[in-house]
């Protein structure tokens, strides 16, 4: 049995070397690839364009460090809602109130620290619990008593909201203390020799080329240890430097400029890990098998309810967590924080692929997908596009991305 | 007697694959009740629908001549327009209407798109009046019984002006009572001048309404018999629904030998359970079984017996309201109120229904298979993704699953590979009871063969197997033991050196009687 599937993996290829792949070789395995996978790197591409547009279109402003950090620090807090949204409606929920949790919770954060002088961390940690709490509540309602998603969070969106202005009575409150506004401010400390660079965000860029690269290679060798198909070696080498090309321009640009902003480590530490729980762990799987067909996941025995209430408090807590980032990032907790927030993140997990009837999606998708409004939103601001343009701009952008999706599912005749 | 109203011949009817209709013949006469019978999936409801338009003029090869004139229906519409109305199993109401809208919905008696309620009002009175129904027109259907909703189903088929009524299998989803009016509804519509057709299993209905009965069997007519003459038993009627050649193949099996003294892998006793909304049926009544380590038992029983129900409600209470009845592993008492209960106790239930309750089409093989004990291929919580493929690939090479990879989304599979992914999800889950319901069920006759294969290894490794199955030479193929149910009863239990398709089919049709 070995020695037949042994045969089936490639043998590392020589440089230069033999086999089917003729001079146009290369180019023929990534259209392969990304026929294959046309859901996923369509969006991918589609962002480039987007980014290479606007680049043109600004002479270039928009790829300046300066500019570069902006963009993160302005989409930060819709990337860690799209995050939790995308959970919510794999699992086939919606969830409308995340907007109003984050205007409540930073109203929450600024009454603590600003009215009541308690310490920074110790308010954080009692605003993610506050977020969890509103989370759960609505869990409850949806996995326990079967009231729909769509009611309990539009019942939720208008609770908080009004809490919220109760809270602030009306007022705008700051500013906050320093710990708390770096947040959504701030950036790595800078240490070392001056090298005109950011040092610690170059190291930080190392660091994570070396812990990209180790990673690809050791799953490539467990393939093949557990004698299993592999991506051709040029293919998987071509991935490599794409990736780790992105790494470097991402870096530099940053270390150019102030480094890495805080926010951008917590959000990095988010995909990564909601990107594993969604692919390797049982909870993840889980939540893809009550969204794709739920009578059947419950005749296997995944307990749905518990499930389906934890999806709902773990996007309480990253509710919660945008919050505190928009609150610091304004320095103030106003009662109008966080209007529309909940249609941007749900528009970002369907541009990135998500699907109305849930079980399809994945969290680079959702980060994806918020990008693309990113770019939108900051190259529109930058050639001075009014906010009714924008706004209608980006509805025809969610209206193409997921048009395309419908077709291009329609074509390939599933 | 009065001549033939209706005449269908050499009705041919192709689906992609599959002969379902292959030189059919039906001769109704005017003024009479014609049944149609013969076992699932013998071509009884296609049959209707070639005749009522569902399937189109074009689709099918034959005549069809309806009061002397040749008919090529595009649609039910056309079917209507000549007073062909059919009520099909399925009730088609809308819940959320009252009883005068449903009548007439399509068909509303309206004035410049304005609906006159008052000529509704009184059409809906004088319609309710003639099917026997003293109910508001004004009721919401949903606050009626099925029964009641049956009979607002032929008051519509009345306002259309039928000459020709075909109800399939109407009684299917009513109490005894409900029955007894229907069956005299359509008596009295016969008084009336209205030809009917029934299609139903139960032989003791046929001889109390039906003139004449036609059997069909493997998608061709056999026969047409006069229910009055008196050479026209029950037995006869069985022997035409049953009488072919065991045309299928099954795996050589070595009989099982009992075990002395060994408590049974599972045991059932005095199930009982309600079904879901109708909360005065009884689905299942009062039914004990047991099924031993190595043995293969099968549960016979026609449509409607509650064979699902009574796995479902077993496996994790997936199915109805339970009244009453134990479960026994192993000779303990268990446990098996949820799904994560039973399975932990060893049992897997293999779905009737791989599309809606056994797979998430749109996700791939591997995972499909892993669902049920992703716990296997995981540690503290984290998926092994190259464990769980390597068990996949190791199922699509055993279980001659055919994709090129085990990353397929399952909805591209076929039929018969869908099947051996549910299975496989199923084996890997390692239960000591597998009960499986319809494992064949609308797959080619090489993957059948493949799956029996599948079965008899899972006997061999001293699994106990429940098998559920419509295709009574299936289950004399592959049994040890073979309990017949009807109407939610236990109404035999027959030795494989006994079982015959007579005998089966003798106690899958008693509808009162409960001899054990």
């Amino acid at each position: 049995m070995s020695t037949d599937v042994t045969a089936k993996s490639p043998a590392p290829a020589p440089p230069g070397g033999k086999g089917p792949a003729a001079p146009g070789g290369i180019l023929q395995l990534v259209l392969d690839g990304l026929r294959r996978n046309m859901r996923q790197y369509g969006m991918l591409i589609a962002l480039g364009l987007i980014v290479a547009l606007f680049a043109v279109w600004t002479d270039g402003d928009l790829l300046l460090p300066r500019n570069v950090s902006n963009l993160v620090l302005q989409n930060s807090y819709i990337l860690v809602l799209a995050i939790g949204m995308m959970l919510v409606i794999i699992a086939g929920h919606i969830d409308l109130s995340v907007g109003s949790i984050t205007a409540f919770v930073g109203a929450f954060a600024a009454v603590l620290t600003v009215q009541h002088g308690i310490s920074w961390p110790v308010a954080l940690v009692l605003c993610l619990l506050v977020g969890a709490a509103a989370g759960a509540a609505q869990g409850f309602l949806i996995a326990y008593l079967g009231i729909p998603s769509f009611i309990v969070t539009l019942a939720g969106m208008l609770v908080f909201r009004g809490l919220t202005e109760l809270f602030l009575k009306g007022q705008t409150l700051g500013p906050f203390p320093n710990g708390l506004q770096k947040i959504g401010n701030g950036f790595l400390p800078e240490v070392g020799p001056n090298t005109n660079y950011h040092n610690l965000t170059l190291l930080l860029g190392l660091v994570l080329i070396a812990a990209v690269v180790r990673q690809e290679f050791r799953d490539r060798r467990r393939q093949q240890e557990f004698s299993l198909d592999v991506v051709p070696t040029r293919l998987f080498l071509l991935k490599l430097t794409a990736l780790v090309a992105a790494i470097v321009v991402l870096t530099l640009l940053l270390a150019s400029y102030k480094g890495a902003p805080i926010v951008l480590i917590i959000l990095g530490v988010l995909v990564v890990g909601y990107g594993y729980v969604m692919r390797n762990a049982v909870f993840g799987r889980h939540i893809y098998a009550i969204g794709g067909n739920l009578p059947a996941a419950k005749l296997s025995g995944v307990k749905d309810k518990k499930v389906t209430f934890y999806v709902f408090l773990n996007m309480g807590v990253l509710a919660a967590l945008a919050g505190l980032v928009v609150a610091a990032r304004l320095n103030a907790a106003s009662p109008k924080a966080g209007v529309n927030f909940e249609l941007e993140a749900i528009a970002s997990s369907f541009i990135g692929g998500a699907s109305m009837s849930g079980g399809v999606g994945t969290v680079l998708g959702a980060i994806i997908g918020g990008l693309v409004l990113g770019v939108l939103n900051n190259g529109m601001n930058l050639l001075s596009v009014g906010t009714d343009w924008q706004q209608v701009i980006k509805g025809l952008a969610l209206l193409v991305a997921v048009g395309f999706d419908v077709w291009n599912k329609r074509k390939s005749g599933s | 007697m009065a001549g033939p109203v209706l005449e269908m011949r050499s009705i041919v009817k192709t689906f992609p694959g599959v002969k379902a209709l292959s030189d059919v013949t039906l001769t109704v006469r005017q003024g009479e009740v014609h049944a149609i019978c013969g076992e699932n999936g013998a071509g009884k409801s296609t049959l209707m629908k070639v005749l009522s338009g569902v399937h189109p003029f074009g689709g099918y090869e034959g005549d069809i001549l309806f009061e002397g004139e040749v008919c090529q229906f595009r649609d039910i519409r056309a079917s209507e327009q000549r007073g062909i109305v059919i009520i099909h199993q399925e009730l088609a109401l809308v819940p959320h209407l009252s009883i005068a809208e449903n009548l007439f919905l399509g068909n509303e008696h309206a004035r410049g798109g304005l609906v006159d309620w008052r000529e509704t009002l009184r059409h809906a009175t004088e319609l309710l009046r003639r099917v026997g129904l003293h109910e508001h027109p004004e009721t919401r259907v949903a606050d009626i019984g099925v029964g009641k909703q049956q009979l607002v189903e032929i008051a519509k088929a009345l306002s259309k002006e039928v000459r020709l009524l075909i109800l399939d299998e109407p009684t299917a989803a009513l109490n005894d009572e409900d029955s007894g009016k229907l069956l005299d509804l359509i008596l009295e519509l016969k008084n009336q001048g209205i030809t009917s057709i029934i299609i139903s299993h139960k032989l003791n209905e046929i001889r109390k309404v039906a003139d004449s009965v036609t059997i069909l069997r493997d998608g061709r007519s056999i026969e047409t018999l006069d229910v009055k003459a008196p050479e026209t038993t029950e037995e006869r009627i069985i022997s035409g629904m049953v009488g072919r050649d065991l045309d299928h193949r099954f795996p050589e099996r070595t009989p099982h030998q009992p075990e002395e003294g060994a408590a049974p892998a599972l045991e059932i006793r005095g199930w009982t359970v309600f079904h879901p909304i109708d909360q005065q049926r009884k689905v299942v009544d009062d039914v004990s079984i047991e099924v031993r380590r190595g043995e293969i038992v099968g549960i016979a029983g026609l449509m409607g017996a509650g064979r699902t129900e009574l796995a479902m409600s077993v496996f994790g209470r997936t199915y109805g309201r339970y009244a009453g009845g134990t479960v026994l592993k192993d000779g303990t008492r268990i446990r098996t109120k949820t799904v994560p209960e039973a399975v932990a106790h060893g049992i897997a239930y293999v779905t009737e229904d791989r599309k809606h309750y056994g797979l998430n089409l749109i996700d791939t093989i591997n995972r499909n298979i892993s669902l049920t004990a992703l716990g296997k291929v995981a540690r503290r919580g984290v998926v092994d993704e190259h464990e769980e493929r390597q068990v996949a690939e190791g199922f699509r090479k055993s279980m001659n699953i055919k994709a090129p990879t085990v990353f397929e989304p399952v909805g591209k599979l076929s039929g018969g590979n869908q099947q051996k992914v549910v299975l496989s999800k199923w084996i890997f889950a390692g239960p000591d009871v597998l009960i499986l319901d319809e494992p064949t069920r609308g797959i080619d006759v090489g993957a059948k063969y493949e799956i029996y294969t599948v079965i008899d290894q899972l006997a061999a490794q001293g699994k106990a197997v429940v098998f559920i199955s419509s295709e009574l030479p299936e289950l004399l193929g592959m049994c040890d033991r073979i309990y017949t149910m009807a109407a939610g009863r236990l109404t035999g239990e027959v030795p494989r050196a006994e079982a015959t398709q007579e005998v089966l089919m003798r106690h899958m049709t008693k509808d009162k009687e409960v001899t054990r």
